[in-house]
C-alpha cells in the first residue's frame, strides 16, 4: 500500500513523539544524530583516539561513511569522548543497581532535551574512518587488535598499491576471507558469513541491493536472536551485530547506504523499551526493518513518477552501468508507452553495462551499445543522460561508479543535461572533493585482458615499476549535474545539506 | 624484355602494400606504425620515380586505369626516353591516389604523395632558375596576370630533373628515419622530475619521448584505452625501461587527473586546423585536462600533418567489428542491440597546448603555416 505524503508525515511525527517519550525514561545518547538531546559541552579533542578502549571501539566501526556534519549545521553537538564517558558511567551505574532501571543520566540529557541554543556550534570531533587509514601504523594495528577480540580474520591486502592510493586496502577476489575461516563459525552469523562472502565476489553489487540484502540478513539474525540472561535486549543486540559489520566490513567496505541503514537499525534497537517482552521486541524490530525496506522500493517508485515527466517521444537517453533505478525508471516509462531509445555505456573491467543491456532488451526496449572511450562519438545523438549514484555528499559531490564523472563532463562539453536519480536514504555526511581521498580499490587483477592470444599483463607483478589500478568509485562535482531526482522531488545538487536537515529534524 | 623484372618486382610491392593497407586498417592485420607506412610509401614512389623513364613524345600514358597496365606504360616509357615532370606527377598522383583509396584512413600515404609532389615542383622550379617563394605563393597579382595555368610549366624537360628528385626522396627518406629521435630529444625539455604524466594508449613516439627522459625520476599513468587495451603493451614497455608506471582503465581518467601534471599523447593524424584524429577516448583525456588546466602535449611528427579538415562526416570516423566491444558469447540480445566500436576520436585545436614535432615545438594555431611550408595548395586534392 502507498503511503500519500501527508501519512508519511503523520508516521514521522508519531516517531518523535514515541522517541520522546522514551528519551524521558532511558535518556541514552546512543547516536550523534539525535541531536535535540545534547547538550554542548567542551570538547576534548587529544582524548578522542588515545582513551579509547577496545570494546568502545566497536561503536564507531560502521560509522566510516557517515561522518559527523561540520560545524557549519546549526546542531549544538557532543564531542564523542565526553559521550563515550558517559556511557561508561552508565554502565558502571547500571552493573551496580541491576534490578533497579533508574536513570542514571537523566541528569544531563534530559535537561538538555529542548532544543539548545542553535548558535552554539562546537567544533566537532571526528575520527578517521579506518577504511581509509591502511597507510597508518598505528591505526592498523588498532583495526588488528579489535578483530582479534571480535575473532574474526584480518584480510590481507594483496598486490603493489599505486602509492597514491596506499592509504586505502586492496584485496584481491580470489581470496575471499572465508576461506581462511572455520565452519560453522560460532562467531558470525551463517546468513552473514554468506551475504559477506556475496559482497566480496561482486555476486550481490549495487547500492541497493547490497542494502536490502543486507536489511534481510540482519532480519534473520534478529529472528534468531535470544536474549542471554542478566542481558537487556536493546544494549546486547547492538554489542552482537558489532562482530558482524566488522565482518562485512572487512568483505567489502560499507557503502554509505548501507551505513545509514545500519544506523537505523541500531537506533530502533536502543529505542527499545526495556520492559518489552522479548518476542515483542524481536517481532517489532522486525517490522522496522520491513518498513525501511518498503521505504526503499516506495522511493523509487516515487523516483521513477518524477523520472518519467522529464522523459519525453522520441529521447535518445544514455546511461551508464547498471543502476537498479535507472532501469526501473526506464521499465516504467516504457510501460508507459513513451517512445525512446537507450544508449548503454559501459567499461573495462566490471562490465556491468551488459547485465543492463540485457534487461533493457528483454523489456523491449530498442537499445545501443558502447564503451566508454566511446561516448564523444555517441554524445551528439543524445538528449538526455540518466545517472545513478552510489552516495550524495553533503557538499554537493555525487559519488557513483567510476567513470560516472567523465560521463557527466563530456555531456557537459555537448551540452546534453545530466540527471542524476538517488534516493534520499543515500544521502550522507561526508564531503569530499576527489575521488582518492576515500575510495575503494578493487582487486588489481581484474584489468587483465587476454587478445588475440596474448596477455600483455600477465606478469604484472613481476615488473617491480608497473602498478594496476582498479578504482570502484569516483565523485562527480555540481556544476556538471543538472538536475537530482528523489523521492522528496526534483532539487539541484547543492540542495543535499538541506535534505539532510530535514530529514533529521524529522527524526 | 630487361626492364620486366624490375617492373614486376615494383608491381608486386605496390600490390603487397596495398594488401597491407588494407588488412592493417581493419585491425586483423600486424598494425603498422605511421612511420613505417610513410617510409614504406615514399620508397615507393622513389622506385616509380627512378624507374619512370623519360619521354618526349606525349604520350597517352594518363588512360591506363590500373597498375597493372602501368607497368606496361614504364615499360613504354623506356623504350621512347624521358617523362616530363608534368607526367611523372601525374603518374603519382594517380597512385596516390590508388593507395589513399585502399585505405583512406591511414593519412601518411596521402601525406607522402603530396610531399613527393612538392618535392618535384620545387626541383622543377628550381631547375627553371625561378625562386621557390614566388611560384608557391598565391598572390592577388600572380591570380591576376599570371592566369595560373601552372600545367603550362611542367612541360619543360631538364634531365637532371629526375636525380634530383630522386636526391630530395632520399633526404626524405633520412628524415622519416631520423623523426622519432628527434622528437625523443626535446623530451628532457619538456619534463621535469617529480611528475605525473598521462598518456593513452599506445604511441611509439611517445614511448621513446618518455624513455629518453628516463634520467628524471616521473611517474606515467597509462589508460588502457579499451577495447584494443594497448595500452597494456605501453605500460609494460615503459615499466621494463624503470619508468614508474600505472595502468587505470579508461573509466578513472577524471578521477585521477587532478593529480596529474602534464598530458602527452601521441595521435593518427593532425588535420589541417591543428585539431587531432587520435584514437578512441582522446577527447575525454583533452576534456578532463582542459577542465583540471593541465597542460596537453601532442608529440606528432610532421609526416601526420594532414591538409584535410574535420568537416567530412562520412569519411571521418572508421569503425571495427563491434565484436570487440560485444563478443558473440553475448548470445540472443546481439540481434537486437546497435552496437558500435569507433576507432578515432575529433580532438579540436582548442584543448591542445602544444604539437611537438621533429622540427620544434609549435601552437596549434601555427599548423596552417607549417601545411603551407609542406605541401603545395594544388595538392590537397589528390
Amino acid at each position: 500500500v502507498e503511503l500519500s505524503k501527508e501519512e508519511k508525515q503523520r508516521l514521522r511525527k508519531e516517531k518523535k513523539q514515541q522517541k520522546r517519550s522514551k528519551k524521558d525514561d532511558k535518556g541514552q545518547p546512543e547516536s550523534e544524530k539525535d541531536k535535540k538531546n545534547k547538550k554542548p559541552m567542551s570538547p576534548s579533542v587529544a582524548q578522542v583516539t588515545t582513551q579509547v578502549q577496545p570494546a568502545e571501539t566497536q561503536k564507531g566501526n560502521w560509522m566510516p561513511p557517515v561522518n559527523e556534519a561540520p560545524a557549519s549545521t546549526d546542531r549544538p553537538t557532543k564531542s564523542k569522548a565526553e559521550l563515550r564517558a558517559e556511557r561508561r558511567a552508565r554502565q558502571e551505574a547500571d552493573r551496580a543497581n541491576k534490578q533497579v532501571k533508574k536513570g542514571e543520566s537523566t541528569t544531563q540529557p534530559s535537561a538538555g532535551k529542548t532544543k539548545a541554543p542553535p548558535s552554539e556550534l562546537q567544533p566537532v570531533v571526528k575520527r578517521l574512518p579506518e577504511h581509509i587509514q591502511a597507510d597508518d601504523p598505528a591505526g592498523v594495528k588498532k583495526l588488528v587488535k579489535k578483530l582479534e577480540e571480535q575473532q574474526i580474520l584480518v584480510r590481507q591486502d594483496y598486490g603493489y598499491k599505486v602509492s597514491l592510493f596506499s592509504h586505502l586496502h586492496q584485496y584481491s577476489r580470489k581470496a575471499p576471507l572465508t576461506q581462511q575461516m572455520s565452519i560453522p563459525s560460532t562467531v558470525i552469523h551463517p546468513s552473514i558469513v554468506r551475504l559477506g562472502l556475496q559482497y566480496s565476489q561482486g555476486i550481490v553489487a549495487g547500492s541497493n541491493a547490497r542494502s536490502i540484502a543486507l536489511l534481510h540478513a540482519f532480519k534473520q539474525v534478529i529472528r534468531d536472536y535470544s536474549t542471554p540472561p542478566n542481558e537487556e535486549l536493546s544494549r546486547d543486540l547492538v554489542n552482537k551485530l558489532e562482530p558482524y559489520i566488522s565482518f562485512l566490513n572487512q568483505c567489502r567496505p560499507l557503502s554509505a547506504s548501507m551505513g545509514n541503514a545500519i544506523k537505523y537499525i541500531k537506533k530502533e534497537i536502543s529505542n527499545i523499551p526495556s520492559q518489552c517482552k522479548e518476542e515483542e521486541a524481536i517481532t517489532k524490530l522486525q517490522t522496522c526493518i520491513e518498513s525501511y525496506i518498503m521505504k526503499i522500493n516506495l522511493a523509487a517508485k516515487a523516483i521513477s513518477k518524477f523520472a518519467i515527466e522529464k522523459i519525453s517521444i522520441d529521447d535518445v537517453i544514455l546511461v551508464y552501468g547498471c543502476s537498479s533505478l535507472v532501469n526501473h525508471i526506464l521499465y516504467d516509462a516504457f510501460k508507459k508507452k513513451r517512445k525512446f531509445r537507450v544508449v548503454v555505456v559501459d567499461s573495462q573491467p566490471r562490465l556491468e553495462g551488459r547485465e543492463a543491456l540485457r534487461r533493457l532488451v528483454k523489456m523491449g526496449i530498442n537499445c545501443t551499445y558502447v564503451l566508454i572511450s566511446a561516448i564523444s562519438y555517441i554524445l551528439p545523438e543524445v538528449s538526455k543522460v540518466f545517472l545513478g549514484a552510489h552516495a550524495l555528499l553533503a557538499n554537493g559531490y555525487v559519488m557513483s561508479r567510476v567513470g560516472t564523472s567523465q560521463i557527466a563532463l563530456v555531456a557537459k562539453a555537448y551540452n546534453v543535461p545530466v540527471l542524476v536519480c538517488c534516493e534520499t536514504y543515500k544521502f550522507c555526511e561526508r564531503v569530499q572533493t576527489d575521488s582518492f581521498v576515500s575510495n575503494e580499490l578493487d582487486d588489481p587483477d581484474e584489468l587483465i585482458v587476454t587478445r588475440n592470444g596474448k596477455t600483455h599483463l600477465e606478469d604484472w607483478q613481476s615488473l617491480r615499476m608497473l602498478g594496476l589500478l582498479n578504482l570502484v568509485y569516483d565523485v562527480t562535482p555540481p556544476d556538471f549535474v543538472d538536475l537530482v531526482i528523489t523521492e522528496l522531488g526534483m532539487i539541484p545538487c547543492t540542495s543535499v545539506p538541506v535534505v539532510l536537515r530535514v530529514k533529521n529534524v524529522d527524526q | 624484355m630487361p626492364g620486366t623484372d624490375k617492373e614486376t618486382d615494383l608491381s608486386e610491392r605496390m600490390e603487397a602494400f596495398l594488401a597491407e593497407l588494407k588488412r592493417s586498417g581493419s585491425g586483423t592485420g600486424p598494425l603498422r606504425g605511421s612511420g613505417e607506412t610513410a617510409r614504406e610509401t615514399v620508397a615507393l614512389l622513389r622506385r616509380i620515380t627512378a624507374q619512370a623513364r623519360w619521354s618526349n613524345a606525349g604520350k597517352n600514358g594518363g588512360q591506363l586505369a590500373s597498375y597493372c597496365l602501368q607497368v606496361m606504360f614504364m615499360v613504354l616509357m623506356w623504350r621512347f626516353g624521358a617523362l616530363r615532370a608534368g607526367e611523372l606527377m601525374e603518374i603519382i598522383r594517380k597512385e596516390g591516389r590508388r593507395m589513399t583509396a585502399a585505405q583512406p584512413s591511414e593519412t601518411t600515404v596521402g601525406n607522402m604523395v603530396r610531399r613527393v609532389l612538392k618535392i618535384i615542383r620545387e626541383e622543377y622550379a628550381r631547375s627553371r632558375g625561378s625562386s621557390e617563394e614566388a611560384d608557391q605563393q598565391e598572390s592577388l597579382h600572380k591570380l591576376l596576370t599570371a592566369g595560373g595555368l601552372s600545367e603550362d610549366n611542367f612541360r619543360q624537360y631538364f634531365p637532371p630533373l629526375k636525380a634530383n628528385v630522386i636526391e630530395a626522396i632520399n633526404e626524405l627518406l633520412i628524415e622519416l628515419d631520423g623523426t622519432t629521435d628527434n622528437i625523443a630529444m626535446q623530451a628532457l625539455e619538456h619534463i621535469h622530475s617529480n611528475e605525473v604524466i598521462m598518456t593513452i594508449g599506445r604511441s611509439r613516439t611517445v614511448e621513446t619521448f618518455l624513455k629518453a627522459a628516463h634520467t628524471r625520476k616521473f611517474h606515467v599513468i597509462v589508460a588502457e584505452c579499451a577495447p584494443f587495451c594497448q595500452g597494456h603493451e605501453m605500460a609494460t614497455s615503459l615499466s621494463e625501461a624503470n619508468i614508474e608506471t600505472t595502468v587505470i582503465p579508461d573509466a578513472a581518467i577524471f578521477a585521477v587527473m587532478s593529480r596529474v601534471n602534464k598530458v602527452i599523447i601521441g595521435t593518427q593524424t593532425v588535420l589541417a586546423n591543428g585539431g587531432l584524429r587520435a584514437v578512441n577516448g582522446t577527447h575525454t583525456l583533452a576534456l578532463a585536462a582542459k577542465h583540471h588546466s593541465t597542460p596537453l602535449i601532442v608529440c606528432a611528427p610532421m609526416f601526420k600533418l594532414s591538409p584535410q579538415f574535420p568537416n567530412e562526416e562520412d569519411t571521418f570516423h572508421k569503425f571495427v567489428s563491434p565484436q570487440e566491444v560485444l563478443p558473440f558469447t553475448e548470445g540472443e540480445i546481439l540481434s537486437e542491440v546497435n552496437v558500435h566500436c569507433p576507432v578515432f576520436d575529433y580532438v579540436p585545436p582548442e584543448l591542445i597546448t602544444l604539437f611537438i614535432s621533429n622540427i620544434g615545438g609549435n601552437a596549434p594555431s601555427y599548423i596552417y603555416r607549417l601545411m603551407s611550408e609542406l605541401y603545395h595548395p594544388e595538392d590537397h586534392e589528390l
